[in-house]
C-alpha cells in the first residue's frame, strides 16, 4: 500500500506543478523580459475559471467554453495591458507593485459584483469524468491526468516556441538585455504585448483547467500567485525551464510533505506532537526550500542566460 | 449684558436641542449588525442579512412597537477590523444592540468592548466554547448553537450507526481542533487517522489519496465555506463517495450547495434545523425567503430570523424600554417567541437548549439543494460547558 500511495501522492504532486507552471511561465516571462512585477497575473487564472463557467452557463459544452474562455482572457488581458500596465514599464518596482494590487482589488470587486460572492463551479466533461485504475488499489481521476497530460503538452510546445521560433529567441534575447535587443531595431513594445498577452493566456488555461477541481471564487487567484512567485525564485527569472524544474518541485515537495510528515515525524516524536508539528513543518517546506535555493544560488536554479 | 443674553440664548438652543436628539432617541431603535461580507465566506454573511431584513419586514420595521434604524457593517473576517467598526457602533450610533458575527474569532474580539459598554450582543451564529464556560457574559445571547454540538450530534450518530473506523479532518486552528474534539466525545470506535490541514487549502487530493488508502467505513470532517465547496467535489470525483460514509458538520449547507450540486447529494451533517423541517414557522419562513432572495435559506438565515425575532419578544415584554438592563436581560431569557426550529430555550449560560438531528442533502423536484432531516439525535441537548458558568 505504501508504494501505491507513493505514487498517487507523486500524481498530485505533479499536477499541482503543471498548474503551477502555467501560471509561472506568464509570470516569469513578464518579469523576466520587461522587468515588470505583476501581482495581477492571478486575476487573469481567476478570470480565466469564471470565464470558462460563464461561457458553459452559455453553451453547454466544454470545449467551446474553453475557447471561448481563452480568448476572453486574453483580450481582457491585452485591455489591462494597454489601460494599465502599459504604463508602468519604465516605473520602479514599488510603482508597479501598487498599482497591480489596486487591479487584483479592483477585478476581485468586480468579479463579485457581476457573478456573486459565493462560489461557482465547472462540472467536467462527461467523457473525463470518473476514475481510472491504474494499478490494483490505485485509483485516480481522470480529469487530474488530463490536466497532468495537458500541463506538460503546453510545456512542451511553450519549450519548442522559446527555444527554436524567431519570437522565441528574441524573447530569449529579451530576456537577457531588453535595450540591447531595442537598439538591434526590434520593435520591444510589441514583443511585450505580445509576450504579454501568450502569458495571459496561459494563466487563463489554467484557470480552466482547475475549475472542475476547485471551487470558482473571488480571490481564487491570489493564493496560488505566491506559489507562482515562489517558483519563479527557485527556478530563476526569465527561464522557462526554471519555471517548469522549478513548479514541478514545488509542486511534488508541497504534496509529499503534506502527506508524509506527519508519518516520518512519528519516527522520531510522539504521535501528537507529530500531529502538531506536521502540518506547520508542511506549509513552510515550500519555503524553507526557497530560502535554502536562494542561500546556494541567489540566482535560482537555471537562471535565464546572462543575469 | 449683551454676552450674558447671548449665552443665555445659546443655553436654551442647545438645551432645546439635545431634548430634541433624545427624543429621536427615543423613538428610534438601533441595531447594529456585524457580519461578514466581503472575501469568500460572504455568502454566509449576506444569508444573515437576509434572515435578519426579512423578520425586520415581516414586523413592519418595528420590534415592541418601535420603529427600527439597521446599521450594517462588513467586519472582512478580521478581528481588528470587526472591534473599531462595533466601536463605531457604540460610540457614534449608540446602537442598542449589535447582532453577530459569523465567525467565532470575530466574537470573541468583539464580545468585550459590546458587553462593557452595557449593550446587549446577540449572536446568531458564532458560540464558542469559552464564551458557554466560565467566560460566559450576562449581555450575550447566543441564538444558534455551541460550536461543538454540530460535531457532537455526528459523532453520536457514528457510535449508533456502528461505525468501526472513521477518518477525521479538519483546518489547522482552533474551531478545527475543537470539532474533532466535539466528535471524539461521543464517538469510540477506531480513529483511522486525524489530519488537520492549512487554513483555505483548496485542493485536497494528497488527503483523498490518504483516505483511499486507510480504507475507512466513514470520514468526518469540518471544512466550512469554500474549502467544503472544493473537498465535497474532489471526494466524489475521488470515487470514494460510494465506498465511505460522508459525515460533516458545516460543510454541506444550503450557503455552499449551489456549488456542489449533484456532488454533495446524500452526504450527511448535523444541524439544529434543515429546511424541510415540519413545523408551521419553518414553512412560513422558508417560504418568504425563497420568495424574496430566490435561495434556499441555510441554517444562518434562519438564526440571524430568530434573532430578530426573539429582540421583538423581548422588547413586547418591556413595552419597548431599553433603558432598564436587568429588566430587558430577564426579557430575553425568557425567549418567548415560537422559534422556526419548534422547541427553543436559553440555558443558563444564555446558550440554546434545543434538538439536533441528522440532516442528509437532497436535490428537490425544482432542481435546487437542500438539507434534509433524516432523524433527530439529540432531544433538549445542552452544551457540556454550562456547567463552569458562574450565571444561575
Amino acid at each position: 500500500m505504501p508504494i501505491t500511495l507513493l505514487i498517487v501522492q507523486i500524481l498530485n504532486g505533479l499536477q499541482l506543478g503543471v498548474i503551477l507552471f502555467l501560471i509561472a511561465a506568464g509570470l516569469t516571462l513578464v518579469f523576466g523580459v520587461m522587468n515588470f512585477v505583476n501581482l495581477a497575473h492571478g486575476v487573469q487564472y481567476m478570470l480565466g475559471a469564471y470565464l470558462a463557467v460563464m461561457f458553459y452557463g452559455l453553451t453547454e459544452n466544454f470545449a467551446a467554453a474553453l475557447v471561448l474562455a481563452l480568448a476572453m482572457a486574453l483580450l481582457l488581458g491585452l485591455a489591462l495591458e494597454f489601460a494599465v500596465f502599459r504604463h508602468l514599464y519604465d516605473r520602479d518596482h514599488l510603482d508597479q507593485v501598487i498599482a497591480t494590487l489596486g487591479v487584483i482589488l479592483f477585478v476581485n470587486q468586480g468579479v463579485k459584483f457581476l457573478w456573486g460572492a459565493a462560489p461557482l463551479s465547472l462540472p467536467i466533461p462527461d467523457i473525463l469524468s470518473g476514475s481510472v485504475v491504474l494499478m490494483p488499489g490505485l485509483l485516480y481521476p481522470v480529469w487530474r491526468l488530463v490536466v497532468i497530460l495537458a500541463g506538460l503538452l503546453v510545456a512542451a510546445l511553450l519549450f519548442i516556441l522559446v527555444a527554436y521560433t524567431r519570437v522565441g529567441m528574441l524573447v530569449r534575447a529579451g530576456a537577457t538585455n531588453a535595450p540591447m535587443v531595442s537598439a538591434l531595431g526590434v520593435n520591444i513594445r510589441r514583443l511585450f504585448m505580445i509576450v504579454f498577452g501568450f502569458g495571459t493566456m496561459l494563466a487563463g488555461f489554467a484557470g480552466v483547467m482547475v475549475a472542475p477541481i476547485l471551487s470558482v471564487e473571488p480571490g481564487m487567484g491570489d493564493s496560488i500567485l505566491i506559489l507562482a512567485f515562489v517558483v519563479i525564485v527557485i527556478g530563476g527569472i526569465g527561464s522557462i525551464r526554471g519555471a517548469f524544474l522549478g513548479a514541478l518541485l514545488i509542486g511534488l515537495v508541497d504534496t509529499l510533505g503534506r502527506s508524509f510528515s506527519v508519518d516520518l515525524l512519528r519516527l522520531v516524536l510522539d504521535p501528537s506532537a507529530a500531529r502538531t508539528v506536521g502540518p506547520a513543518l508542511a506549509s513552510m517546506l515550500i519555503y524553507l526550500l526557497m530560502a535554502l535555493v536562494l542561500f546556494i544560488r541567489p540566482a535560482g536554479l537555471f537562471p535565464a542566460q546572462g543575469r | 449684558m449683551l454676552s450674558r443674553a447671548i449665552g443665555v440664548t445659546a443655553a436654551i438652543a442647545l438645551v432645546a436641542g439635545s431634548a430634541m436628539a433624545q427624543d429621536k432617541a427615543a423613538d428610534k431603535l438601533k441595531i447594529g449588525l456585524i457580519t461578514t461580507l466581503s472575501g469568500p465566506p460572504a455568502a454566509i454573511g449576506q444569508q444573515q442579512r437576509n434572515g435578519l431584513a426579512l423578520a425586520l419586514k415581516e414586523l413592519g420595521g418595528k420590534l415592541g412597537g418601535r420603529e427600527v434604524e439597521l446599521l450594517v457593517q462588513d467586519d472582512e473576517l478580521k478581528p481588528d477590523v470587526a472591534v473599531s467598526k462595533v466601536k463605531a457602533f457604540i460610540e457614534r450610533d449608540k446602537v442598542d444592540f449589535v447582532v453577530g458575527p459569523v465567525f467565532s474569532n470575530v466574537l470573541a474580539a468583539i464580545l468585550k468592548p459590546v458587553t462593557e459598554s452595557g449593550t446587549f450582543m446577540i449572536s446568531p451564529n458564532a458560540g464558542t466554547s469559552s464564551f458557554a464556560g466560565k467566560d460566559c457574559n450576562p449581555n450575550l445571547f447566543v441564538v444558534s448553537y455551541q460550536n461543538d454540538q454540530n460535531a457532537e450530534t455526528m459523532g453520536k450518530y457514528a457510535q449508533d450507526s456502528g461505525l468501526k473506523k472513521v477518518f477525521l479532518m479538519a483546518p489547522n486552528y482552533q474551531a478545527g481542533k475543537d470539532e474533532i474534539a466535539g466528535f471524539k466525545r461521543y464517538y469510540r470506535g477506531e480513529v483511522a487517522d486525524e489530519v488537520y490541514v492549512p487554513l483555505n487549502q483548496l485542493d485536497y487530493a494528497a488527503e483523498l489519496s490518504k483516505i483511499a488508502a486507510a480504507g475507512p467505513d466513514a470520514i468526518f470532517v469540518f471544512l466550512p465555506g469554500g474549502m467544503g465547496v472544493n473537498f465535497v467535489k474532489q471526494f466524489r470525483q475521488a470515487g470514494l463517495a460510494d465506498k465511505v460514509k460522508f459525515l460533516s458538520a458545516f460543510t454541506v449547507d444550503e450557503g455552499t450547495l449551489p456549488a456542489q450540486q449533484d456532488a454533495a447529494v446524500g452526504f450527511l451533517a448535523g444541524g439544529n434545523w434543515a429546511p424541510n423541517m415540519d413545523t408551521p414557522q419553518s414553512k412560513a419562513f422558508v417560504a418568504a425567503y425563497e420568495k424574496e432572495y430566490g435561495a434556499v435559506p441555510a441554517t444562518y438565515a434562519f438564526q440571524a430570523y430568530d434573532a430578530v425575532k426573539l429582540l421583538d419578544s423581548a422588547l413586547k415584554m418591556t413595552k419597548g424600554d431599553t433603558t432598564n438592563k436587568d429588566a430587558l436581560r430577564a426579557a430575553l431569557k425568557k425567549a418567548d417567541f415560537k422559534s422556526v426550529r419548534g422547541d427553543f430555550k436559553f440555558n443558563t449560560n444564555h446558550y440554546p437548549i434545543q434538538n439536533f438531528y441528522l440532516v442528509k442533502v437532497a436535490k428537490r423536484p425544482d432542481g435546487k439543494y437542500q438539507t434534509e432531516i433524516v432523524q433527530k439525535v439529540f432531544g433538549d441537548f445542552a452544551d457540556p460547558y454550562a456547567a463552569d458558568c458562574p450565571m444561575k
